[in-house]
């Protein structure tokens, strides 16, 4: 009996010696004034997780705007809102911008040439996975909806073949252009510019044999911009939307007819 | 067996606690770690850091506790129990210590600590200690496990089973970090 009581009390005391250093060292150590601001900080946020700021979440974010290592305005989401709360819960002044999503092809079902008719699995990974899609080229759009599946904000829709983002719509989080296998969305800035639908990196002949909409590197565009918004790198035309100015003269200059303007 | 120093036992104990006596390889102790966490080789380094820091004061607290109160008392049979309690106590003790004043370094280990707090090779070391034999030879040669001399000798063992756990994750993490990105040819990709 005497054995058992020494074993409860060892074993028992031990517990007790622990419970309460732990107690004492957890209410000494707890360090609760600077979270307040945090908590404000995160309930300003929208609370989706997408990771469009860059940072792992909206706890992370949050932190990283408490203590100052990012600006308040880099929740997608959230957009201007969300970027003003911050802004006043922390006093300062921010700028505003916007991201949103582009779909750089414009290869629907009547302009792309296809190799080879696809029945698999509807999803543009799958069909990516062999022998790198449908379509004859190889930086095309495939259709199959992925991004239109992953958007958080209904923006993206498919129709014959090649998947469009409604400006309006889209939060510019970036899960889209995260989950093409393509990488034919990109995220820019929201801002009138012209604008080139096409990621094609081949030469201008092989571009244009299998697409009648591609951007075959003639450099015509970057003779008639007259602010240096365009270069061509790759057989590919891109637009600086910082210089752009959405005058319209490369659309008129474009052989193939393919530069638009999006306001 | 002809008597030793202290320093060659320590070093040999290091030793064996690396290679020998490896604690996954050997041991076969602590495999969920091994395997949760031996994805990535920065991951699977703090994670051996965190268990080669917990397995460390996890003895410095164990062995005092079993030599001068468990063994005193007749309790022997109680050590799991009781090593179980204090070493979970300990780490939660360590991680609210960390956090407070040492935020860089709570980041770096923080998530792992509770992961081992009960891990099988945190607990397999501080009992191990009692049943090595090269330990035991030396405990009876220099005064008993109550001797300073043991205590260092057991710290030792205990750094080196956290140095062999280390090893091995950084071993098995470099592996698999390979056979996740593979490059073959594209031509092969997606065909069945």
């Amino acid at each position: 009996m005497n054995d058992i009581l020494i074993a409860v009390a060892i074993i028992g005391g031990i517990g007790l010696i622990g419970g309460i250093l732990l107690a004492v060292i957890s209410h000494f150590c707890d360090s609760g004034e600077e979270n307040a601001r945090l908590a404000e900080i995160r309930d300003a946020l929208p609370g989706a997780n997408c990771g469009a700021c860059g940072y792992a979440g909206c706890d992370s974010y949050a932190e990283a705007v408490e203590n100052g290592s990012a600006e308040p305005n880099l929740c997608a989401p959230g957009g201007k809102d969300a970027a003003l709360k911050l802004s006043e819960i922390l006093g300062v002044e921010i700028e505003l911008t916007q991201k949103v999503a582009r779909v750089n092809c414009n290869g629907c079902t009547d302009n792309a040439e296809t190799k080879y008719n696809y029945f698999g699995l509807q999803s543009c990974k799958a069909a990516a996975a062999l022998g790198g899609g449908m379509k004859s080229c190889d930086f095309a759009c495939l259709g199959l909806g992925d991004c239109q599946n992953v958007c958080e904000f209904g923006a993206i829709s498919v129709k014959d073949g090649v998947a469009s983002v409604n400006e309006e719509l889209c939060g510019g989080c970036g899960l889209c252009a995260k989950t093409c296998p393509k990488q034919v969305i990109s995220i820019v800035t929201k801002k009138a510019s012209a604008v080139v639908p096409c990621s094609n990196k081949q030469k201008g002949g092989v571009a244009r044999k299998n697409c009648k909409v591609a951007c075959i590197g003639c450099s015509a565009c970057v003779r008639a911009c007259e602010f240096g918004a365009i270069t061509v790198e790759n057989f590919l035309a891109t637009v600086d939307t910082e210089k752009c100015t959405a005058c319209g003269k490369c659309v008129a200059a474009c052989p193939q007819k393919i530069i638009s303007i999006v306001k | 067996m002809p008597e030793q120093s202290l320093w060659s036992m320590v070093i040999a104990v290091l030793l064996a606690g690396i290679l020998t006596d490896n604690m996954v390889l050997s041991k076969f102790l602590g495999i969920c770690p091994f395997l949760g966490v031996s994805k990535k080789l920065n991951t699977a380094f703090a994670m051996g850091m965190a268990v080669i820091l917990v397995m460390l004061l996890a003895t410095a607290v164990t062995y005092p506790i079993y030599v001068f109160l468990l063994i005193p008392a007749g309790l022997e049979y109680l050590q799991t129990i009781a090593f179980i309690l204090v070493i979970a106590a300990l780490v939660q003790m360590l991680e609210v210590v960390m956090k407070r004043f040492l935020p860089p370094l709570y980041k770096a280990l923080g998530i792992y600590l509770p992961l081992i707090t009960t891990n099988c090779a945190v607990l397999g070391i501080t009992l191990l200690h009692f049943t090595n034999q090269r330990i035991i030879d030396f405990a009876a040669a220099s005064g008993g496990y109550e001797s300073g001399k043991v205590f260092l000798v057991c710290m030792a063992n205990a750094l080196g089973a956290g140095a062999g756990f280390l090893l091995s994750m950084i071993l098995f993490a470099g592996v698999r970090a390979r056979l996740e990105n593979p490059t073959y040819l594209s031509f092969y990709k997606g065909y069945p």
